[in-house]
């Protein structure tokens, strides 16, 4: 008998969401905007949530983004018990929509954690899929 | 509710106990609960007509374990104000002829979980896909991601947060039906082991056992029950954001504040008149972004007003005088036990009672800020 620990968890894409999915895997954050009201919006969706067109249009964000809100998570989610405390971020990009991530190459600490730092994504493999993560602009590589 | 004669609840009670209950299934709960409520009304479970509660166990099950054959059913699952939305649509229904009596039911084992429906997000779904994978689990990884964006625009303290805990500690010490009772200072809550930063133990919602159920029916009928009728004055619900990355704002609720315009409208009642109110507090920030999005306090302005103690004992705000589901229990789904809470101030049965609350206010939340509920609950008809 085997016993298989969970891991973290794998989006499971669906047809809307398959470019977002795509992008990430090419490098790149594509998202959607509307081409009637030229709001751009997260999560992807056949209709623009601000006017309810649905001439809407992918496009690649800059990956730039601002730290919006977070909170440093004591108690692991399956799969992340050997990260230690880890942050789960809402991070506001440049283009104004705004989407959950993880914060890499900084400490999980409210010190090193200030709301409104600058951000840039990256991506990071997760089985079938690569997860935009967000990490400090100045941060190498 | 215009031009009718309006609802009341006729009968409201909880489980016999509330906690840790490994006896109780979910569905024994809602059962024990909705027995419970009938009783109070003086009615027989013959006597019901509508059946409401939310998708699990759901108004079917609950209704033929009861022997209950309803002509009208909502099985409206949006969470835990769920139980205000039955309520505001029992109203509609009763005054549409659809239903006479209908009877509200809770019942969880949010503690045990016997009989109960596992937690699982689907990982096609947009909070599967675009929230599950960063490492959330359960509301403290959500619902509190929204505070230190509050804390940082509006000059919130780590004290005044610790605080509300506090105050709700007050009110539970004159509640022998609370989870906890024994005194604490904001240096406890602080001291309490970190949660999800900035939320500490103490600062969140207990996970227990236990149910609650509601008789609501015609106010035509108000005088026909043993215990005195508790008016539905006004009602309001509203959703906002099924995931909490996509608030509009992380510094207020969207849906609590269209929730409260409209029943206070309906109610036709302003701040001034509200004797007692009712916040559910998962989190300790929660009745702080309700006290700003009812227009008791303006925007910034809630964590000062708790800490001064204008909410705890002797305060002249009277909230969550049960203890909330910070100190007095929290089954997951805690909408329910905000509202009997609220119905025995306006009786005058509560363990904690308040002078004269002719108007009480009872706010739910669904999800992470997600869906919202309000109830003018009130001693007289409008």
């Amino acid at each position: 008998m085997t016993v298989t620990i969970p891991g973290k968890p794998v989006p499971v894409p669906t047809p809307e969401t398959q470019p977002f999915w795509d992008g990430c895997a090419a490098g790149e954050l594509r998202i959607q905007r509307c081409t009637d009201c030229s709001t751009a919006f997260f999560y992807p969706r056949p209709v623009c949530p601000a006017c309810g067109s649905v001439n809407v249009e992918w496009f690649t964000a800059s990956g730039r983004a601002t730290l919006y809100s977070y909170v440093i998570n004591h108690r692991p989610a399956p799969g992340f018990q050997d990260d230690g405390p880890y942050a789960i971020a809402v991070v506001q990009l440049a283009e104004g929509p705004r989407m959950m991530t993880s914060l890499i190459g900084v400490p999980a600490t409210p010190e090193a954690l200030v709301l409104d730092m600058p951000l840039r994504v990256m991506f990071e493999p997760r089985g079938e899929v690569y997860l935009p993560v967000f990490t400090p602009a100045g941060a190498g590589p | 509710m215009s031009g009718g004669p309006g609802v009341i609840i006729a009968g409201a009670a909880e489980t016999d106990q509330v906690g840790k209950l490994p006896g109780h299934s979910t569905l024994g709960l809602h059962v024990e609960a909705a027995v419970n409520a009938v009783r109070d009304a003086g009615l027989s479970l013959r006597d019901i007509d509508g059946i409401a509660t939310v998708s699990a166990p759901g108004p079917a099950q609950v209704a033929h374990a009861l022997g209950v054959v309803p002509r009208w059913i909502d099985g409206t699952g949006v969470g835990g104000t769920s139980f205000l939305l039955h309520v505001r649509h029992a109203a509609a229904a009763i005054q549409a002829g659809y239903a006479r009596t209908v009877l509200v039911t809770h019942g969880e084992s949010g503690r045990s979980r016997v009989g109960a429906a596992p937690f699982r997000v689907p990982l096609s779904s947009p909070g599967g896909q675009f929230e599950a994978p960063y490492g959330t689990f359960g509301p403290t990884t959500t619902f509190t991601i929204t505070a230190l964006r509050y804390m940082k625009d509006f000059g919130l303290t780590h004290e005044q947060l610790a605080y509300v805990a506090v105050a709700q500690r007050r009110w539970a010490a004159k509640n022998p039906r609370a989870a906890y009772r024994d005194p604490i200072t904001v240096e406890d809550v602080l001291a309490s082991r970190l949660i999800a930063y900035p939320f500490h133990l103490l600062e969140c919602c207990l996970v227990t056992d236990g149910g609650g159920a509601l008789v609501v029916t015609s106010a035509e009928r108000a005088g026909d029950f043993p215990k005195p009728a508790v008016f539905v004055l006004g009602t309001g619900e509203s959703a906002e954001a099924p995931m909490i990355s996509q608030l509009v704002d992380f510094t207020e609720s969207q849906a609590f504040r269209l929730a409260g315009q409209a029943a206070f409208a309906e109610a036709g009642i302003g701040v001034g008149d509200v004797r007692h109110l009712m916040i559910y507090d998962a989190f300790a920030h929660v009745p702080i972004y309700g006290l700003e999005a009812l227009g008791f306090v303006g925007k910034g302005e809630a964590g000062a007003f708790i800490a001064d103690g204008n909410t705890e004992p002797g305060g002249r705000l009277p909230l969550n005088t049960n203890g909330g589901g910070l100190s007095y229990t929290h089954t997951g789904m805690y909408g329910m036990f905000a509202i009997t809470e609220a119905v025995r101030q306006v009786r005058g049965e509560a363990a904690a009672q308040v002078e004269a609350p002719d108007i009480s206010v009872v706010l739910g939340n669904g999800g992470a800020f997600a869906t919202a509920g309000v109830l003018v609950l009130g001693r007289q008809p409008r």
